[in-house]
């Protein structure tokens, strides 16, 4: 196997050990403001897509994400199935002419659409969206405007994705389980948005290994904001 | 002839509202869809693709649900499906009790059942 297939499946096996190794942690995060099945349910349904990836022969990238979305949507089941598994089978279409840094930015704004338009949710609701808006809008920006490497770009969209994390804390929920708690739901950490975090980190890690260079150390702020100085000329 | 879906987190809502459901539906056909497969709360796609399958006579179905990924997962499967099939905007059980009656209206279409099923967004109580 060889080509961007062979790292879309490397991909789901490192977000399927990622998620198994934090599987606990999600659910702590899951009792907290939801149903303690997060975890669970994610661990396995990822296990189950890394399973059904590697037994593709030679797949295209296309394939390889679709197989791995159909998978998650079945077996993740509840919310998660549909809005983690769905979307991945619906933004795949955007990968039939492989990974680019153009097809890749067409299949983040596509999976994010599709995400935000099955849940219904919009930024500051408390969820996955939270993570996953800033991070797509970072990652379409970098690679667009600023013409970052994509490395770089995906670095940022991952940072970007990690203060959208941060910002589910103070929110009160307003879709999803969490919402149902009302002001109880302030003060915890979205376990969707956290998920969405963690399989970005792994996205990132697989890419710079592909790549065979080291995640690049990046200034959050944007190089096409003009600084003082130049504002001054 | 209009089929019908019911779509709940508990296996045993979904197999109760389809058996209220039945008692007035005549022979419309109704199908289950509850619990996520394995016999714990929650809603599975699978599960809806097949009921919606086994509801279709080729005249569409309409689709039943109580809340969340119930919604979400039966938008999947209707996505996935090759009929035509549409969630109706109501009360699972009233919404289906009424669908089913609907049903058997011998000039009933897909739009005139999920009519009557949204109808039951208006039944009083008290």
């Amino acid at each position: 196997m060889s080509g961007d297939g062979a790292v879309v499946v490397a991909a789901v096996e490192a977000v399927a050990d990622r998620i198994q190794a934090e599987r606990d942690h999600l659910t702590d995060l899951d009792s907290a403001i939801g149903d303690a099945d997060h975890g669970g349910n994610m661990a396995r349904g990822w296990a189950e897509a890394a399973e059904a990836v590697a037994d593709l022969a030679d797949p295209d990238a296309q394939t390889a994400v679709k197989t791995a979305g159909k998978t998650v949507l079945s077996e993740v089941g509840g919310a998660a199935g549909p809005l983690y598994g769905g979307s991945l089978v619906f933004a795949s279409q955007e990968l039939e002419g492989g990974v680019t840094p153009e097809t890749a930015v067409a299949f983040a704004e596509t999976y994010l659409e599709k995400v935000q338009d099955r849940g219904d949710a919009s930024v500051g609701a408390g969820t996955m969206v939270d993570a996953l808006t800033p991070a797509v809008h970072t990652f379409k920006k970098s690679i667009e405007t600023d013409e970052l490497p994509p490395l770089e770009a995906l670095t940022k969209a991952v940072a970007a994705a990690e203060a959208g994390v941060q910002f589910t804390v103070p929110i009160r929920a307003s879709k999803g389980r969490a919402s149902y708690l009302g002001w109880r739901s302030v003060g915890h950490q979205d376990p969707g948005a956290t998920s969405t975090l963690y399989i970005m980190e792994e996205l990132l890690a697989v890419a710079a290994g592909h790549l065979d260079s080291e995640v690049p150390d990046v200034d959050a702020s944007s190089p096409t904001i003009p600084d003082a100085e130049a504002a001054e000329e | 002839m209009v089929g019908l879906v019911v779509v709940s987190h508990s296996r045993k809502a979904a197999d109760g509202i389809v058996e209220v459901a039945a008692e007035m539906g005549g022979d419309t056909p109704i199908e289950a869809a509850g619990g996520d497969g394995d016999g714990v709360i929650g809603t599975n796609v699978d599960r809806i693709s097949n009921a919606l399958v086994a509801a279709d006579d080729g005249d569409g179905v309409v689709v039943l649900v109580d809340l969340g990924s119930a919604v979400m997962n039966a938008e999947v499967a209707i996505e996935m499906h090759d009929g035509e099939a549409v969630i109706a905007d109501s009360p699972v059980l009233e919404g289906a009790v009424n669908a089913a009656v609907a049903a058997t209206d011998p000039n009933a279409t897909l739009e005139s059942v999920v009519e009557q099923a949204e109808a039951a967004v208006a039944i009083d109580k008290t």
